[in-house]
């Protein structure tokens, strides 16, 4: 029960955070490296939420809810893996040549009304939603979130089975570029995709990390055009953390209009040329 | 002794086949507090940017495990631009690191066929990296028109010193 308890509050702990304004929290998925030579490399992985990227200052991302899917689709064991206060860390072996995809999907409803001048909130899946009762409480807003967060390791030479697009929320769905094969100096494009259909005229924010050591956080925006395509010129090695957030008219659930939120957020590593 | 043996490279050049190519890599001392040997690879690209040939890629080829592999894609030009493909050790290609020292390599036609390949501006790219320590390319541009004799010569600043390529005249028929 103890643990039940934990996960509910955990759950809605990041929901919350899914519901402030976008640049308060940045959720983040680190590799060690992310292009590797040589056969069973490891990686370690660092996942948070924090402020500065990558500094883990803030919550560390549930351990439970990360996967990692292989270069043939398949799941890959997550190994050594510690929840920290704030840093989230765990190990991967590199046992087959190609990308590895690491990631985690938060999701779920998120309500808010008033009781009187009070304003209250519910959190839960979508089939906690009829029995939590909400119908009819005034000024009920509800919102469906879907949030995906990634990065992307390749043994040898890219490949993109695990990086094929579920159809579900927004994602990226890879083009002329691989994610594993970044330079500065060059232009790399990507697809963005919400539900499976190109996410057309959706804002897309680039930041540089080590933003702890500057002055101008120094975002990069950039717009897909109707085919969900977007550029980002790269004009430095680093590591890069992108987001692109969408919101939209959801349907209704349980006859209670609601809006649909959905997100997708990727960190990504530049190479010197 | 090293440039003895770089003085007599010419001498061979007569009975030599047409298109073997000669390449000489010159591995600078340098004063740093921990001295690796650095991983070097060398490789003709074509006009297009694409590679042509891959010529020597010298890594810790005799550590346990393959563990030398572990670093080839620092070597990161390289890396990308076909090295990943590549399936460690590469016969006639791949070997051992060097020590500081100019070392030169013949690739015979038969490894490297350029004479099979289209005219062009090629380019002859050296890119060394070290183990806590830098990372340098080189770059040699030269004109090959499939017979006349190619001598090409660049020079690095800091992880290489003088990059030369030689390929010899195809035999008149």
């Amino acid at each position: 029960m103890k643990n039940i308890t934990k996960h509910i509050l955990g759950v809605s702990a990041l929901l919350a955070l899914a519901s402030q304004p976008v640049h308060a929290h940045r959720f983040w998925i680190i590799p060690s490296a992310s292009v590797l030579s040589g056969d069973n490399q490891w990686v370690t992985v660092d996942a948070a939420i924090s402020n500065s990227l990558f500094f883990a200052d803030h919550v560390a991302a549930p351990l439970a809810a990360l996967t990692v899917t292989g270069p043939d689709g398949s799941p890959v064991e997550i190994q050594n893996g510690k929840e920290g206060k704030v840093r989230t860390t765990f190990d991967i072996e590199l046992t087959k040549p190609g990308s590895y995809r690491i990631a985690t999907i938060r999701e779920g409803l998120a309500a808010s009304w008033k009781e009187g001048e009070e304003t209250k909130r519910w959190r839960g899946p979508v089939k906690d939603f009829a029995a939590a009762g909400l119908k009819g409480k005034p000024e009920l807003k509800v919102f469906e979130n879907l949030s995906r967060t990634e990065t992307v390791v390749t043994s040898g030479a890219p490949s993109t089975d695990a990086l094929k697009p579920t159809g579900k929320g927004l994602e990226l769905v890879i083009g002329k570029n691989h994610p594993n094969d970044l330079v500065a100096g060059e232009k790399a494009s990507f697809i963005l995709h919400l539900n499976g259909k190109p996410a057309a005229n959706c804002k897309v924010t680039v930041v540089k990390g080590d933003d702890r050591y500057r002055d101008a956080v120094g975002e990069i925006e950039v717009t897909t055009d109707a085919a969900g395509v977007f550029e980002v010129s790269w004009a430095e090695a680093g590591r890069y953390w992108l987001n692109a957030t969408v919101e939209g008219e959801g349907g209704e659930i349980e006859g209670v209009p609601f809006s649909r939120r959905a997100s997708y957020t990727a960190t990504f590593e530049v190479l010197p040329g | 002794m090293k440039k003895l043996a770089f003085l007599l490279i010419p001498c061979f050049a007569a009975a030599a086949r047409g298109g073997e190519i000669s390449l000489t890599i010159e591995i600078p001392r340098l004063e740093v507090a921990e001295y690796h040997r650095p991983y070097i690879a060398a490789w003709i690209e074509k006009p297009d940017g694409t590679v042509a040939a891959n010529l020597v890629v010298w890594y810790d080829s005799e550590l346990k495990d393959k563990e030398g592999e572990t670093w080839l894609k620092d070597i990161r030009q390289w890396w990308r631009k076909g090295g990943r493909e590549l399936k460690m050790p590469v016969d006639a290609v791949s070997g051992p690191t060097k020590p500081v020292g100019t070392h030169t390599v013949t690739i015979p036609k038969k490894a490297v066929d350029l004479p099979a390949l289209a005219e062009g501006e090629y380019r002859l790219n050296v890119e060394a990296a070290r183990e806590v320590g830098g990372r340098e390319l080189v770059k040699v541009p030269f004109k090959w028109d499939g017979k006349t004799a190619v001598e090409a010569a660049g020079q690095g600043k800091t992880e290489l010193g003088k990059v030369q390529i030689a390929v010899k005249a195809e035999a008149a028929k």
